[in-house]
């Protein structure tokens, strides 16, 4: 389970066939906002299993310049939902950090 | 896909809601435009056919629960969640509720949001700026906005909305000073994203029914902005 505020790592699962987790997240560490309950895992749920044991999900913000080289505002983020199999916990790159 | 289904049909499917390109299995049973009218039959369009005149023949639902379905389905309109916006710019009370715990505090409005998706309301206020998009597919608040535009489910839109997301507000007319934070919102799970969008500066004497009235589908996606009363 991650606190609100703490620094989670979206993990680099090699998946072959339905996910909810979005390509461009993977690997990028952001800040979870929010645990909004458990949820059947929609990755067996889409093949017609039970989805279980339920997963936690994330609401997880990010910095859009961690997501994209040369991104212009600094302060511009974007949010996703992340289920807490995708997650390990992280530490940000020092500021400055070139990515 | 299914009327059986324990949930409501006014939402993507998380069970089956992977990417089908351009194609929109909800519009499905709809009248389709005559023929020569249409770009192309695609396999889609076949499948989905022959699987509803199977359904129907093994006497699973008749053709009238689809119709039924679809007029369910298109009673929804962005005009419900106008209704919700002005209620939250109106009564502190009702936007505190709303904030915690949507689908109660709508539901309290008499609007009926039983066996839909999970629902979260983001607040635009000065200096945070939302704006929602389904990268994975195109989900969206159905039960409070109806039927989502076209342009929601395009490939374009969701591809170039998280990665440049000030050039396509521009191109909506969305121009925002630097110093807001843009905070894109892929709604990737099993949640749904109503934006309430900031109240025009001039719209004090406005009673709820009237701010209802200017509260545009766009700017309950993050894709507009509101210019006030008329």
């Amino acid at each position: 389970m991650f606190a609100e505020g703490s620094l989670v790592r979206v993990l680099d699962h090699t998946i072959f066939g339905h996910c909810r987790t979005p390509l461009y997240l993977k690997g990028k560490v952001g800040e979870v906002v929010s645990h909004t309950g458990a949820w059947r895992n929609p990755e067996t749920l889409a093949y017609h299993k039970p989805g279980l044991p339920l997963q936690r999900l994330y609401r997880v913000r990010f910095r859009q310049a961690d997501l994209w080289s040369g991104y212009p505002n600094a302060g511009d983020t974007l949010e996703a939902d992340i289920y807490e199999h995708w997650l390990a916990p992280a530490a940000r790159a020092a500021a400055g950090d070139p990515s | 896909m299914t009327i059986s289904h324990d949930h409501d049909h006014d939402h993507d499917h998380d069970d089956h809601d992977h990417d089908h390109g351009d194609h929109d299995h909800h519009d499905h049973s709809h009248p389709h435009a005559a023929i020569e009218d249409h770009d192309a039959v695609t396999e889609f369009h076949l499948l989905e056919q022959a699987m509803r005149e199977l359904l129907i023949e093994e006497g699973v639902f008749s053709a009238a629960d689809i119709q039924r379905q679809i007029e369910r389905q298109e009673m929804r309109t962005p005009a419900l969640g106008a209704r919700i916006v002005a209620k939250a710019w109106t009564d502190p009370a009702f936007r505190a509720d709303l904030l915690a715990n949507p689908k109660p505090a709508i539901t309290a409005l008499g609007i009926d949001v039983a066996n839909t998706p999970a629902l979260q309301v983001l607040e635009n206020r000065d200096g945070v700026h939302h704006v929602v998009v389904c990268t994975l597919c195109s989900c969206y608040p159905r039960m409070i906005l109806g039927i989502p535009p076209a342009w929601y489910k395009s490939r374009e839109y969701r591809a170039r909305v998280v990665r440049e997301p000030r050039v396509v507000l521009e191109e909506f007319g969305v121009s925002l000073p630097e110093r807001t934070e843009i905070r894109v919102v892929d709604s990737t799970a099993d949640l749904r994203y109503l934006v309430i969008p900031e109240r025009p500066a001039d719209t004090e004497h406005l009673d709820e029914e009237a701010l209802a009235a200017i509260v545009s589908r766009d700017s309950m996606i993050g894709t507009g902005l509101l210019s006030g009363a008329v």
